[in-house]
């Protein structure tokens, strides 16, 4: 079963994964984007990680929530709402239990997934953080280092696909043999969510 | 009329300048429209080009007149920014509404009719109509 302090634990792995990635996610944001992807969470999941510390919620689905709020309202861009989005609806599914099952978790996320398609209106190939999520909760139900895989290997494969969201979009062709930054950020948050997990 | 209450209208930008110009330009143009609580949320906390949550609920409660209130945005991070904040369900006032409008045009559409006393429906049907202008 997996406790309030495993859902610190996979926010907190997930801050110091993207302040170790931060210069990276800018460098991919910058062809295709507007260059402050790495910035923009490395600020947002700084202040989860202060805020988790200081309010201590005990319960996953209160963790969970509370991280989701501290994004929207620190990110400043637009994976401010959507990365908040995701863990509020996800934490929000889990409700007040003070433990969860692994089962309950890929439930819980893929609800979050599907909040966070609807606010974006992005879909599977469309080059985002869908085509990370997607394949990692639907791989989630054989464990975390499975998510962990095919979240890395969705993030890969959007490189050769053309952008039909975002700021990447209005580059039509050209956005084309770029990884997306997007979908390299949300498998930072899955290779944490392993790492939680101790695989 | 709404108990001779007016509606508010946010106006959130990414960038600083072009919020308080937007709402400046729309006060103006819509000459007695100098009464219509209008406050732009443009740029980060930081004065930054980007969104703040923090500056659009503030901004949502400073036009709050209890008539309801129409937020126009423009790009990306903006409008998700206002859904996300629209689905928390207690960020914003009651009545707060993302009105679907290009947002210069929308802003003044929004703030003449906002002018007259017209309901929050009134003022999200003229800024959305704003879209069926055709310059060309």
């Amino acid at each position: 079963m997996l406790d309030a302090d495993f859902f610190r634990r996979w926010m907190t792995a997930t801050a110091a994964s993207v302040d170790r990635e931060a210069e990276r996610l800018t460098a991919l944001d910058s062809p295709i984007g507007d260059a402050d992807h790495g910035s923009n969470l490395q600020r947002g999941f700084t202040a989860v990680a202060a805020t988790l510390e200081k309010e201590a919620p005990d319960t996953p689905g209160a963790v969970l929530t509370l991280a989701g709020r501290q994004l929207i309202s620190t990110v400043g861009g637009a994976s401010g709402p959507l990365y908040g989005t995701l863990l509020r609806r996800t934490g929000k599914a889990l409700g007040d239990a003070g433990e969860v099952g692994e089962e309950q978790l890929a439930e819980a996320l893929r609800a979050g997934v599907e909040a966070v398609m609807t606010l974006g209106g992005a879909a599977p190939g469309d080059k985002t953080m869908i085509d990370t999520l997607v394949p990692a909760v639907d791989a989630l139900g054989t464990g975390f280092a499975a998510a962990r895989t095919a979240a890395e290997q969705g993030a890969l494969a959007t490189t050769p696909l053309q952008a039909r969201k975002g700021r990447a979009s209005y580059l039509g062709e050209r956005s084309i043999g770029h990884q997306d930054p997007g979908a390299t950020s949300a498998a930072l948050l899955i290779a944490a969510l392993a790492e939680a997990a101790g695989e | 009329m709404s108990d001779g209450k007016l509606v508010g209208i946010v106006l959130v930008s990414h960038s600083a300048e072009v919020a308080a110009s937007v709402a400046e330009l729309a006060k103006g143009l819509a000459g007695g429209g100098a009464e219509v609580p209008v406050a732009a949320a443009g740029g980060t906390e930081g004065g930054g080009l980007g969104t703040s949550a923090e500056l659009i609920a503030g901004a949502a409660a400073a036009v709050d007149r209890g008539a309801g209130i129409a937020v126009l945005v423009d790009l990306g991070s903006a409008v998700l920014t206002v859904k996300a904040l629209l689905a928390e369900g207690d960020e914003l006032p009651e009545g707060t509404r993302l009105v679907d409008a290009p947002f210069v045009e929308g802003a003044v559409a929004a703030v003449v009719t906002a002018a007259t006393g017209a309901d929050l429906a009134a003022v999200e049907a003229a800024a959305a109509e704003a879209y069926s202008y055709r310059k060309v």
